[in-house]
């Protein structure tokens, strides 16, 4: 019989050959799905997973369609890390958008340059602030953040909807819900004329390394490291479980809410009911894919999001339904999982030697 | 008035069947030992395949069965992961609700759109036309029966059977169980899978009985209330009863309310399920010893044998 | 040459799209003048030897839905009218859609792409598309665009829309006629004038017949939600409701509905194979027509960007057949929808009161388009609040 043994430290080379050895298999898979569905698997893959990368508008599209993901996906990552299951992210993407696009809802004749910081200021506390609220339950009442979190994502979306077709619906919107559209300054500058790439993606992409950084040299990113390994031994070190909880809801809440202002004043513009094609959940498989590490999410970001862009190539060129891209996100966590085995344990073969023992 | 009140009672209990389902399934999980937050998954892989086979064979029964047959067949998987591989029983999880997400969306595809012939409310002669207690006790479809069969049969099996004793044991202490000589990781094997057999049903319902045709996501969040449900009745099968009820109503009191024509605007109804999913999981989880007492201690922890 | 080929294809795509003539006209006689409208176009452009492409060089046209084509309702309806123009065109056409694209962020990437990908008219088929649409027309000025349902154009986007509201109105007087307990549920997706004015329409229509009718109205808050649809349409009928009506996209009210025998309107198409017994007729979006006449606008470079909102006038809005009713009303029903449709009949003919009792319509007068456009208010009799 084969063993498993535990693995004093997590092996590097496992840790990071897993995702891409997933993504192989995933990439396997869906070629016999393609098979199976009487497409050409080769082609399909192609559209899928590297068309998107081949043309510069592509490329602005992978990096605008990453940017609330790895976002999220690093703010959740703390939280994952410690064993904090904040699974509402969706919702706090929501409140930052509500809290922060709120501010040009108000001021809409501003023309101060002050207005866009001020919303992504705005936008972070609304997703620390949604966030609180598993935190504050969790740590007075014991009540389970999965549930609590995921369960303020649909209030936060009703929230939005009363909102938008309700107090803060345009005047001038024939009563059709959303809000007035965003003054210019409140409007993310683009990066390069023609194409969608804004600063906000710039923001995106500095904060995986910012959060390495965090991680790696602070005390914070120390601890909670730490309370992810081995809990018990952190209790006995001082480490407070609670300090824990706030800490890494509100990390998540916060960049969470900062993606989602971000996107109302880049994307979209205002503020209207569907502001989040689900960007809360998909971080999850980010986070997981990356390996709770913040350049990780940066990477497994991009490769998820090329799959949405070439999902919708697929659609357009080879007519696949939009279906398989969801699929595929979850077949590649499963074998992400599946190989996670072989980063905390080493297989142990049947050997003379340890049979002699 | 009265007809009112037995109507609503009446589609109460339908609204509730389907959270019965997955609740009860994964109550016995999470008793041995095992957090499975796929039932979302487990519940719309149940409603497809239910409702295709439905739909090819002509036969809502047949479907019926493909239902609990593919909730099983997608535990399994988690089972795998979680006990085999002894990956994370949350991130399994939610993997499993992304995954039988996009799957039933890929098999429903071709359904979209096509219709069954649902499984019909019984009718019997006398009891069903007795006022009141007949449409109540004896007007619904075989479903809501066999809900209220399978819980029943849970608490009898977790209270007073040899193997329900051994269940809850393996869940309180895996390492002790298995000291005893018992089958610690196959044991859990099969609660993960009656949790997949019950969210397949309670998927099955939706497709087959509630609405016979096939949406995507058609579950709309019932899988994360089941799991809810199971918290709120601290792992006790008779509470799952009345928290099905009571969540199953709340839904439909709130519609309820907009029909009347209460004025109070329709977002802040629609968001009471949720928010009293929230404060009944404060109201119960704040009594931190109750929480302790009936949790299964070893509720999320993976289970390696020794040797 | 050009002509006689056209002419077979058109011979032989009438039997293709029979069942597509059934469902979604009933015999609609303005169809089949469109149809001869379109070939003669048609004819007159080929022999100019005006578009002489090579199939390699089809026009492509494009769509965005926001839902599943099988949804036997707003998406399925349109997905119709695309196939129109295959059949009608497919010589010189060929037509893309991408489905289930949110309303957000990804719909102006998915629009782009269409654009990207060589499309010269692209059909965006939801309200929220609606400034994705004007972005991404900025960045491609020589595409032609099409909104469905907004109110802003642009030189290379225009908007159109059905006055589903005529049809309204006339189940309203079927339901009035049929109800036994004078109270019809209505279940409503958003408060947005669209749906307003379906509610208002449909009171006009049942108020005409019996002044005491009563709307309950739940709003669901989706599109396309079945449980929850068909857990209103229970709601509905456990507080008496015994006709139902919906303006969301799933059959499952109807089929809640036919569950408890209880007579139900479809929505967008005919639905009458989700309930054999109960459906008594069905508001049909026939986009086809206005697709093949923009697609020919464009292969004949006479598209101009413009607002088309059209009734059953000319075509967009029609009935399924008056099914499971008695004959007289069913002949009531029809003769309703005839003078709408010649235009004798306006539903919003005042006097028309709100639910205050103001006068919004004086007596003999009709509501204009702007007041339709954005109507935002409930008539008298109307037993629900509307959401602000």
């Amino acid at each position: 019989m084969l063993r498993l043994e535990p693995r004093s430290t997590q092996s590097f080379a496992a840790a990071w050959l897993s995702p891409v050895m997933a993504l192989v298999l995933t990439a396997i898979t869906g070629g016999v799905i393609f098979l199976a569905m009487g497409k050409d698997p080769s082609t399909a893959l192609y559209i899928y997973f590297i068309e998107p990368l081949t043309t510069t508008s592509g490329l602005s599209e992978v990096a605008v369609k990453a940017g609330p993901l790895i976002l999220i996906g690093v703010g959740l990552s703390f939280g994952f890390r410690a064993g904090v299951w904040n699974i509402g992210a969706e919702g706090q993407y929501i409140a930052g958008a509500i809290v922060g696009g709120g501010l040009a809802v108000y001021f809409y004749e501003s023309e101060s340059t002050l207005l866009l910081p001020a919303m992504l200021v705005f936008g972070m506390l609304g997703g620390m602030a949604w966030a609180a609220v598993p935190a504050l339950l969790k740590t007075r009442f014991n009540a389970n953040e999965i549930l609590v979190s995921l369960m303020l994502v649909y209030v936060a979306e009703l929230l939005l909807v009363h909102l938008v077709q309700g107090p803060w619906r345009n005047p001038q919107g024939w009563g059709f819900p959303g809000t007035r559209m965003f003054p210019d300054v409140a409007i993310m500058p683009l990066l390069f004329s023609g194409k969608r790439a804004h600063l906000g993606t710039l923001i995106t992409l500095a904060v995986p390394f910012i959060a390495w950084f965090i991680l790696a040299q602070t005390r914070f990113g120390f601890t909670v490291r730490v309370f992810g390994s081995a809990p018990l031994a952190a209790r006995h070190a001082g480490v407070h479980g609670h300090r824990i909880i706030w800490h890494s809801l509100l990390i998540g809440g916060g960049l969470a809410g900062l993606a989602g202002v971000i996107e109302a004043t880049s994307t979209i513009g205002q503020l209207m009911p569907n502001i989040s094609p689900g960007y809360g959940f998909t971080a999850i498989i980010v986070a997981f894919l990356g390996r709770l590490h913040p350049v990780g999410v940066l990477l497994a970001g991009i490769a998820i999001a090329v799959t949405y862009i070439g999902g919708e190539g697929a659609q357009i060129s080879a007519g696949l339904p939009k279906a398989v891209t969801g699929l595929f996100q979850g077949i590649i966590l499963f074998y992400l999982l599946a190989f996670d085995l072989f980063t905390r344990y080493k297989i142990i073969l049947p050997s003379r030697r340890t049979a002699a023992q | 008035m009265t007809e009112l009140i037995i109507a609503s009672m009446m589609t109460m209990m339908t609204a509730a069947t389907p959270l019965m389902f997955a609740a009860t399934g994964e109550l016995i999980c999470e008793r041995s030992g095992v957090l499975n937050l796929g039932v979302e998954g487990m519940m719309l892989i149940g409603a497809v395949f239910g409702f295709a086979t439905a739909a090819v064979t002509g036969n809502a029964s047949l479907g019926l069965l493909a239902a609990g047959a593919s909730g099983i067949l997608a535990s399994l998987i988690f089972a795998f992961l979680t006990l085999t591989m002894l990956s994370n029983q949350v991130a399994t999880g939610l993997a499993l609700t992304i995954f039988g997400t996009g799957l039933s969306a890929l098999v429903g595809f071709d359904y979209v759109g096509e219709t069954i012939d649902r499984i019909a409310a019984i009718h019997l002669p006398v009891l069903s036309d007795l006022p009141v207690v007949g449409p109540l006790l004896f007007g619904h479809d075989p479903l809501v029966y066999l809900s209220f069969i399978l819980l029943i049969g849970v608490a009898l099996f977790l209270n007073r059977s040899r193997w329900g004793m051994i269940l809850k044991a393996v869940g309180d202490s895996d390492v002790s169980a298995h000291a005893i000589g018992y089958p610690v990781v196959l044991i859990r094997y099969a609660a993960v899978a009656f949790g997949g057999l019950m969210a397949g049903l309670g998927g099955g319902y939706l497709s087959l009985v509630y609405t016979p045709l096939w949406a995507e996501n058609m579950t709309a969040g019932r899988g994360w209330i089941a799991l809810a449900l199971v918290v709120f009745a601290s792992w006790r099968p008779e509470r799952v009863l009345f928290g099905a009820i009571l969540f199953g109503g709340i839904t439909i009191l709130q519609l309820n309310a907009q029909a009347a024509g209460l004025g109070i605007p329709a977002a802040f109804m629609s968001m009471l399920p949720y928010i009293a999913t929230i404060v009944v999981l404060v109201l119960i989880s704040r009594d931190v010893v109750r929480i302790r007492l009936n949790a299964p201690a070893c509720l999320g922890r993976p289970f390696r044998a020794e040797r | 040459m050009h002509q006689r080929v056209w002419a077979a294809r058109s011979g032989q795509n009438d039997n293709r799209s029979k069942d597509f003539t059934l469902t979604n006209t009933g015999g609609n006689t303005d169809m089949k003048k469109l149809l001869k409208l379109t070939t003669v176009m048609l004819t007159v452009l080929l022999s100019l030897g005006a578009v002489t492409q090579a199939s390699a060089d089809k026009l492509k046209v494009g769509f965005i839905y926001i839902g599943p084509p099988g949804d036997h309702g707003w998406t399925y309806a349109h997905d119709q009218g695309r196939l129109m123009i295959d059949n009608m065109l497919g010589d010189h056409v060929e037509t893309t859609f991408v489905e289930g694209v949110p309303e957000g962020p990804d719909a102006d990437r998915a629009i782009a792409k269409l654009a990207e990908t060589g499309h010269k008219l692209i059909f965006t088929t939801s309200f929220g598309y609606m400034e994705p649409t004007l972005k991404v027309a900025k960045r491609f000025p020589d595409v032609k665009f099409e909104h469905a349902t907004g109110y802003k154009q642009a030189d290379n986007v225009s908007t159109y829309s059905a006055r589903f509201y005529e049809g309204r109105y006339v189940q309203g007087q079927i339901a009035a006629k049929i109800s036994k307990s004078g109270v019809i549920g209505y279940i409503a997706s958003f408060p947005i004038p669209e749906v307003v004015r379906g509610i208002n329409a449909f009171m006009l229509g049942a108020q005409s017949i019996n002044p005491d009718m009563k709307v309950k109205v739940v709003w669901v808050y989706s599109w396309f939600d079945p449980p929850k649809e068909a857990d209103a349409a229970k709601v509905l009928m456990d507080q008496g409701a015994d006709i139902i009506t919906q303006h969301t996209d799933s059959t499952a009210a109807l089929q809640a509905a036919a569950e408890r025998g209880i007579y139900a309107f479809g929505q967008a198409s005919d639905m009458i194979q989700f309930a054999q017994d109960t459906q008594l007729t069905a508001i049909l979006d026939n986009w086809g027509p206005y697709y093949v006449k923009r697609t020919v606008d464009v292969l004949m470079g006479t598209w101009s960007s413009g607002d088309t909102w059209d009734g059953m006038g000319p075509g967009m809005v029609g009935m399924a057949p008056f099914t499971n009713m008695p004959s007289d009303i069913a002949m009531m029903a029809r003769e309703t929808a005839e003078s709408i449709r010649t235009g004798a009949f306006h539903p919003f003919t005042g006097p028309i009161n709100n639910q205050a009792g103001e006068e919004v319509v004086a007596a003999g007068e009709t509501a204009d388009d702007g007041m339709l456009a954005g109507m935002n208010f409930y008539v008298k009799g109307v037993d629900d609040k509307l959401p602000q």
